[in-house]
């Protein structure tokens, strides 16, 4: 079977072959980088319709069912209308900030999901401190959260952009100790090395108990860090209208919808890849199983990834559809007094499992 | 309860009291504080209803107060002023809150002048409207009062003027500032998706907690009330309907009940029956809609929908017998439009355990989710006591365990034949007007219950129904348990075709201002969910 990384090196030999080495390098960042943007878009068309279509079932209702057989194509009909949709210039906005705001939004999660590594060999980033990257940029986007409410000039974008302020700080406190948990267990920040120390069995079931916590954890955490329900507080609409992308119209508010469903895959993928043994089939340890650990292999490493990935999407759209709303103190109050004292004692049995097995 | 004609004997030995639907005291302006204060001493301490008038001699304003202790009690006071040049009341807004913003609405429309009031603006039409709309003699040339094509500020909102009267005997109008200038003001609405209707309200913010609630009226004020006095009857009916939309059958049934009684006809029990299934139908209507919009504005949009789903079958009963779904036109003066549809009782009858069994599932996946319990519980408590004096009836009322079901108080149609309970709790926080609902709802169905199994055969309309109908002269006041509280017809006639004055008493209209008490020292979070929790419908506080 003819695997991404056989594909992607083909193409690496035929075109240095073919040119200069700094020519046929060029050549293949502007490929990655399109290949990259491609997926990110029609990931984010896929995810949509999935929401559409999922929580539409949650609430006994059909869903988009217009567009195409079972309204497959709604999103791309939403994608065409957004583009072509008037951009409002509003008279009193801090213009330079306003318009930069959404970049960075974005840029913070594209910049994110170039880090992931969607299958053996398919990773565009890969250095020794990639986790840590991660965790970095992914804090991007919050800077492009305050800035929109703040350059809007507009009360309610304002309130919804501190508490997103207040409510990203927190909680990437807890989402990044539950990753550091799993990066002491794999004793490496390069993402590579996380996944290849899960060859034999995921992490999740290397340390069960400190990973497990660590897992709810990460999922809470990062759920709260995508501004989706419950966590929804940014953009409460029946308080805030649309809170910090309330004054944004068109394309630019397409740009933060793309960067919050985004978000969510990211999440997810990161989820998958520390706890979840990222592209690595799932392998069950023991004699009687080594027919189906073949089999188990034998389903390309891309799918597994996109699997569990969209596994973990789908529980975050349960939870979304299921609960109401916390309110800015219990929110605040749950990160700090409950998620962060657990992660942190969490660490520490991390770092005794380790000692004692 | 001490004897009325004792009470207010000892305000003014010529103080007489008349025995009409309800005891009357017509009392002059300048005994009005103390035969107020008496009242409210004696245990009269809700003040119901305020309607001005226009005797076309002079104008007036009666007064209907009730009592917490008492039930059945109630008092009917009127005062009235020399003549149409004087036009000064004091206000009763300190001794009932409720007169405060009944006292600005007949201000608005009569240009009577509460003296002492707080807060003396206008409460429906603009600051700068000249002319006071509901006086006979208002003249409604548009050229008076242009439609502003220009952007206008809320500036004239945020001055509120009060009325003295010095040593002389001259009006003095002193202002101060609604919010001072360091206070960082919010606006939500008109158009905003959690005020349920196009309810303007000035939100002063310290961060995320409220200081001062001012909500602002008249956005879809339609001057129903005034609109009454050029139809007849029949015309009015469909008028009803459109105050609170969510119980529109029972504001119909209120004003049909009122004619009724008028003009003395005797309506069938068949079309009792039906009248009250479908009064008890729309309720559960509206409290599953006011339930979903709840959940809805704390974020659960999934339970919104699950409400309105089962709303609709109910939608779909009314549709099948009535042909309207939220305009249903099916009580007539005398009794019902027609018959029932064949399919009618199989239908309600189905609907009754399908309600019962989705009841059991808003509160496996609602009322026991520990985020809704948290966002509930522990916040917005109303007193019984700040209750009954703003006026504020329905599942509110008894969710702060004010007994003020008036089905149970002055039953009409039959209500005092079926057996339920009025549900009653104590406590007043929000979880508890969040539960009132949805027990109350198992009532109705209860009540529904009851009469589906035996519906009488003895025709769905009085035979003896005038084919124009003019009320006798005189004074008629009716008042029904709808969806939201006590709404009250009162109908003054003078014999004609058309009433000479009409007043609904809007159970939402209290019900809004008890925002302000409640929200003080929320959240914001907090304040659409107590306002989704008072559950009103702002058409039927604006009228």
């Amino acid at each position: 079977m003819i695997t991404f990384g056989e594909i992607i090196n083909n193409v690496h030999t035929a075109l240095t072959g073919a040119l200069p080495e700094w020519l046929a390098a060029t050549i293949e960042y502007i490929i990655i980088g399109a290949g990259l943007l491609g997926l990110y878009c029609v990931l984010a068309l896929i995810l949509i319709l999935l929401e559409r279509k999922i929580c539409a079932r949650f609430q006994c209702r059909i869903g988009p069912n217009r567009v195409g057989p079972f309204g497959i194509f709604q999103s791309v009909a939403d994608m065409i209308k957004i583009l072509l949709k008037e951009i409002i210039t509003i008279n009193n906005v801090d213009n330079i900030l306003f318009k930069t705001a959404l970049f960075l939004a974005i840029a913070g999660s594209f910049c994110t999901f170039g880090a992931l590594q969607f299958g053996d060999g398919l990773a565009c980033v890969d250095f020794n401190v990639g986790v840590f990257y991660i965790l970095a940029i992914s804090s991007l986007g919050v800077v492009g959260i305050l800035l929109a409410g703040w350059s809007s000039n507009n009360k309610y974008t304002l309130i919804g952009a501190m508490r997103s302020g207040a409510q990203l700080i927190s909680y990437e406190l807890s989402a990044g100790i539950s990753i550091m948990t799993m990066v002491l267990l794999a004793g490496s920040l390069n993402i590579s090395e996380i996944i290849a120390g899960q060859e034999k069995a995921w992490f999740i079931f290397q340390a069960p108990i400190p990973a497990l916590i660590a897992f709810v954890i990460y999922l809470i955490a990062g759920h709260a860090e995508t501004n989706r329900g419950p966590f929804d507080l940014p953009e409460a609409e029946s308080e805030l209208t649309a809170g910090y992308h309330t004054e944004y119209s068109g394309i630019q508010f397409g740009f933060f919808y793309l960067a919050e469903y985004l978000n969510m895959f990211i999440i997810a993928g990161v989820a998958a890849t520390v706890f979840l043994g990222g592209w690595q089939p799932l392998q069950i340890n023991a004699e009687w199983a080594t027919g189906i650990n073949e089999i188990l292999a034998y389903i390309p490493t891309w799918l597994w990834f996109m699997g569990k990935t969209f596994a973990l999407v789908l529980l975050s759209l349960w939870v979304r559809w299921s609960f109401p709303r916390l309110r800015i103190d219990q929110l605040l109050k749950l990160e700090w007094k409950v998620l962060m004292p657990i992660s942190l004692v969490n660490l520490l049995l991390m770092a005794g499992w380790i000692l004692i097995f | 309860m001490k004897k009325i004609q004792d009470i207010i004997s000892s305000v003014d030995s010529s103080l007489k009291v008349e025995e009409q639907q309800y005891p009357t005291i017509c009392v002059a302006p300048d005994k009005l504080r103390k035969l107020a204060e008496k009242l409210k001493e004696n245990g009269y301490d809700v003040l119901m209803n305020l309607t001005g008038m226009d005797y076309q001699d002079c104008f007036g304003v009666i007064y209907h107060l009730a009592s917490t202790q008492d039930k059945k009690a109630m008092v009917v006071v009127k005062v009235n002023t020399e003549n149409r040049e004087s036009l000064t009341i004091p206000t009763v807004s300190d001794i009932w809150e409720s007169a405060n913003l009944y006292e600005r609405e007949a201000y608005d429309f009569f240009g009577i002048q509460f003296i002492n009031h707080p807060d003396l603006r206008r409460l429906f039409l603009r600051q700068d409207w000249n002319g006071y709309p509901f006086r006979k003699d208002y003249d409604a040339d548009p050229k008076l009062n242009p439609v502003p094509l220009v952007n206008q500020t809320v500036d004239a909102m945020e001055d509120v003027p009060t009325l003295r009267i010095d040593k002389d005997g001259k009006i003095i109008t002193s202002h101060k500032p609604l919010f001072d200038k360091n206070e960082y003001v919010v606006n939500i609405g008109p158009q905003h998706p959690a005020t349920h209707g196009v309810l303007h309200l000035r939100v002063s913010l310290d961060g995320e907690i409220i200081n001062k609630v001012d909500p602002n009226f008249g956005y879809i004020h339609r001057g129903i009330e005034k609109m009454c006095e050029s139809k007849t009857y029949p015309q009015i009916l469909q008028l009803t309907e459109r105050l609170d939309y969510l119980s529109g059958t029972i504001n119909r049934h209120a004003f049909c009940l009122c004619v009724e009684k008028a003009l003395g006809i005797e309506v069938p029990k068949r079309a009792q029956a039906v009248r009250v299934i479908f009064d008890e139908l729309t309720r559960i209507a509206s409290h599953l809609l006011g339930w979903g919009c709840m959940c809805m504005d704390m974020g659960s949009i999934t339970a919104f929908i699950y409400g309105m789903r089962d709303r609709e079958k109910i939608m779909d009963i009314f549709e099948e017998t009535g042909g309207g779904r939220l305009m249903v036109g099916y009580n007539v003066i005398g009794g019902l439009a027609n018959e029932v549809s064949p399919k009618f009782v199989d239908q309600v009858k189905a609907f009754i355990p399908h309600m019962r069994k989705m009841i059991k599932e808003y509160h496996t996946l609602f009322t026991n989710n520990p985020i809704a319990k948290g966002r509930m519980e522990n916040i917005g408590f109303l007193t019984k006591e700040t209750a009954a004096s703003l006026g504020v009836t329905g599942p509110t009322g008894r969710a702060s365990g004010w007994s003020c079901d008036v089905r149970k108080i002055e039953p009409y149609a039959g209500y005092d034949q079926i057996d339920f309970e009025e549900v009653l709790r104590t406590e007043g926080g929000t979880f508890d007007r969040y539960l009132i609902r949805l027990d109350e709802i198992e009532q109705s169905l209860r009540i529904i219950e009851q009469l589906i199994n035996n519906l009488p055969e003895d025709g769905y309309k009085a035979e003896k129904v005038p084919a124009i109908i003019k009320l006798p002269e005189g004074e008629y006041y009716q008042r029904v348990e709808n969806a939201r509280g006590e709404f009250g017809v009162y109908i003054n006639s003078k014999g004609d075709k058309s009433p000479y004055r009409v007043k609904f008493r809007s159970p939402c209209m209290t019900l809004i201002s008890a925002l302000d008490p409640l929200c003080r020292n929320e959240k914001i979070a907090d304040l659409i969910m107590i306002g989704a929790s008072l559950d009103y419908v702002i058409p039927c506080a604006d009228r």
